[in-house]
């Protein structure tokens, strides 16, 4: 015991067996390259993704026997009617406009709730209560998709919606976009706060010393300084909203058309996706490969909102350094 | 409000008008001063901490009065609860009498909206909002209402004016204020206080996160402030605690060590602590 403690830290580190330079350069070099190559993979697959897309694409516009199709027709045409009638009608537009639809009702529904919220959890909350509204939040972030898809076609529909109106069939842009606007709510909501915890306490302490009240701090100062956090905030939760699947698939209907109307039923791209991918289309069929320029536009879509949300991010990012 | 505006206050433009010259500082010198702030045996604490113990103390009016003393001695506290600032954070209570010419500063009905349209407030690190020099300035008068709209515009530059500012901005109000060097920040913070006419000035530190130039600029601002305001000042500076104040209160430990005048404070202190402290043997 006593010769423990007479032993200086440097003479205990001698006693131990270093490894030699080399195997320390080489199992660095080692655990370098694997971190470098799992790195490769997300890369990978997303340029193989982004490849497929592209060439079944192609494929689709330059499909022989079907003069029909062409790329200006598929981006402006009114009609989509791949299975039904004598002659398929490919024009994009009605899928756009439904997907749009969808988006539109859950961002009106989403967005003001979601950003009052943040406003609720990051201003005027106390700790306590944050915390537990908080893991609510994540709760409702949980939950799979497909449940709200069946909470809108056997509660929102019935119990809400046809009682309002006789308009409401058993699938309509209303009930599908409503349980969208739930499921991107925590998404709002979390970034939201996020961007409005950034803004700084002093800021804060600014406004109160000039005999501003709790929401005149929060809408006049703590607001407007994370504004574009919040932005960002919104465009993701968007992106989320088109890109959703399974609620509309079970929820909106199948028939694509042009409406604004919220009652109607209407086919989203991503709905249209799931009814050739699990219907019995032969893969070689035009609908088939019709499917695929569906996903193309719906990515270029969620492509152009992530990078602006991206460049709007950054901008808030430079704001207070 | 239970107190009504002092009558060589009112409010408004005017008030922003700042005497100039020397001779308007000598001449107010040697009047006996009225006592803005007034406590006594005032004790605060955070939870359990106590933190001021038992503090008399009066403010004169139109004075500048330096805090000093070694950090944590409660200064900052002592100030914060001047304007109720301490109100923001959880735990934070006080007990004695504090006042603001008779008005009771810890009544828990106190209107603090209205305190702080009385009492203005500049922190140690300059929180310009992100918004432009003139949204900064406007941003009070705004709030309480108290400009018709063709006066925004020359309340916004009298302040700027009184914060020695104007020259500086007046070509680019509409620019982002976050552009502006740390001293001018902190100019506009001072001018963003001053427009929506307060009595009191209570300044947290305002130099200490600026460089020696442009603390010798807002010095020299506060000097200029005094005609106007009451002016209390929490610095770690003893050089610009004698340079700019009239009085000088040093803490210690929570406690009022030794108040006075500052020349009579620095030269010739009666407490021992005070003597260490003012010659640098501690703190």
């Amino acid at each position: 015991m006593t010769s423990f403690a007479a032993r200086s830290a440097g003479e205990i580190a001698q006693r131990g067996r270093p490894h030699s330079p080399l195997r320390r350069r080489w199992s660095e070099k080692t655990i370098r390259a694997i971190l470098f190559l799992l790195t490769l993979l997300t890369v990978v697959t997303t340029v193989a993704i982004i490849t497929v897309l592209a060439t079944e694409t192609y494929g689709f516009f330059t499909l022989a026997g079907h003069p029909e199709i062409s790329l200006w027709g598929f981006f402006t045409g009114e009609e989509w009617s791949p299975l039904l009638g004598a002659e398929p009608m490919f024009g994009v537009l009605p899928l756009v406009c439904g997907t749009l639809l969808v988006t539109a009702i859950a961002g009106v529904f989403a967005l003001p709730i979601g950003l009052l919220t943040a406003v609720y959890l990051s201003e005027y909350a106390a700790p306590r209560t944050r915390t537990i509204l908080k893991a609510a939040l994540e709760i409702l972030a949980g939950v799979p998709t497909v449940v709200y898809g069946f909470f809108a076609l056997t509660f929102i529909t019935p119990y809400l919606l046809q009682p309002l109106s006789s308009g409401f069939g058993a699938y309509n842009a209303m009930s599908a976009g409503i349980a969208v606007g739930i499921m991107i709510l925590p998404i709002v909501c979390s970034l939201s706060e996020d961007a409005l915890r950034a803004v700084p306490q002093s800021l804060r302490d600014g406004a109160y010393a000039l005999g501003s009240t709790k929401f005149d701090v929060s809408a006049k100062v703590v607001v407007p300084a994370g504004l574009s956090g919040v932005i960002a905030a919104f465009l993701l939760a968007l992106t989320r909203a088109i890109g959703e699947t399974m609620i509309v698939a079970l929820a909106a209907g199948g028939l694509a058309q042009m409406t604004a109307n919220p009652a109607a039923q209407v086919q989203t791209m991503t709905a249209y996706m799931v009814q050739i991918f699990l219907g019995d289309a032969p893969a070689a069929g035009i609908e088939y490969k019709s499917s695929y320029a569906v996903a193309f536009t719906l990515f270029l879509i969620t492509f152009a909102l992530t990078w602006t949300g991206a460049i709007v991010l950054k901008r808030y990012r430079e704001e207070y350094e | 409000m239970t107190q009504p505006t002092t009558p060589e206050q009112p409010l408004g433009a005017s008030r922003v008008e700042l005497p100039r010259g020397e001779s308007e500082t000598a001449a107010r010198a040697p009047s006996s001063p009225q006592t803005a702030i007034s406590m006594r045996g005032l004790s605060s604490w955070y939870g359990s901490n106590q933190v001021l113990h038992a503090l008399d103390l009066e403010i004169a009016a139109k004075q500048v009065c330096a805090f000093i003393g070694p950090s944590g001695c409660g200064k900052s506290t002592l100030l914060r609860w001047i304007n109720r600032m301490n109100d923001t954070i959880p735990g934070a209570r006080a007990a004695g009498m504090l006042s603001l010419h008779g008005l009771d500063l810890l009544d828990p009905t106190l209107d603090v909206v209205d305190l702080r349209r009385r009492v203005g407030m500049v922190f140690q690190k300059p929180n310009p909002f992100p918004k432009s020099i003139f949204d900064n300035v406007a941003f009070g008068p705004r709030l309480h209402r108290i400009y018709s709209p063709t006066d925004l515009e020359e309340l916004v530059e009298q302040s700027l004016r009184a914060s020695a500012l104007w020259g500086e901005v007046k070509d680019r109000l509409d620019s982002s204020a976050l552009g502006l060097s740390g001293g001018q920040q902190q100019r506009l913070c001072i001018a963003r206080a001053i427009a929506v006419g307060p009595e009191v000035l209570l300044m947290d530190e305002p130099c200490s996160a600026l460089d020696p130039r442009s603390t010798a600029s807002i010095e020299e601002l506060i000097r200029e402030l005094r005609a106007t305001y009451t002016i209390v000042i929490v610095t770690h500076n003893m050089q610009q605690a004698s340079r700019v104040s009239d009085a000088t209160a040093f803490f210690y430990e929570g406690k009022l060590i030794e108040t006075g005048a500052t020349d009579l404070l620095f030269t010739n202190p009666t407490n021992r602590q005070t003597e260490d402290y003012v010659t640098g043997r501690f703190g």
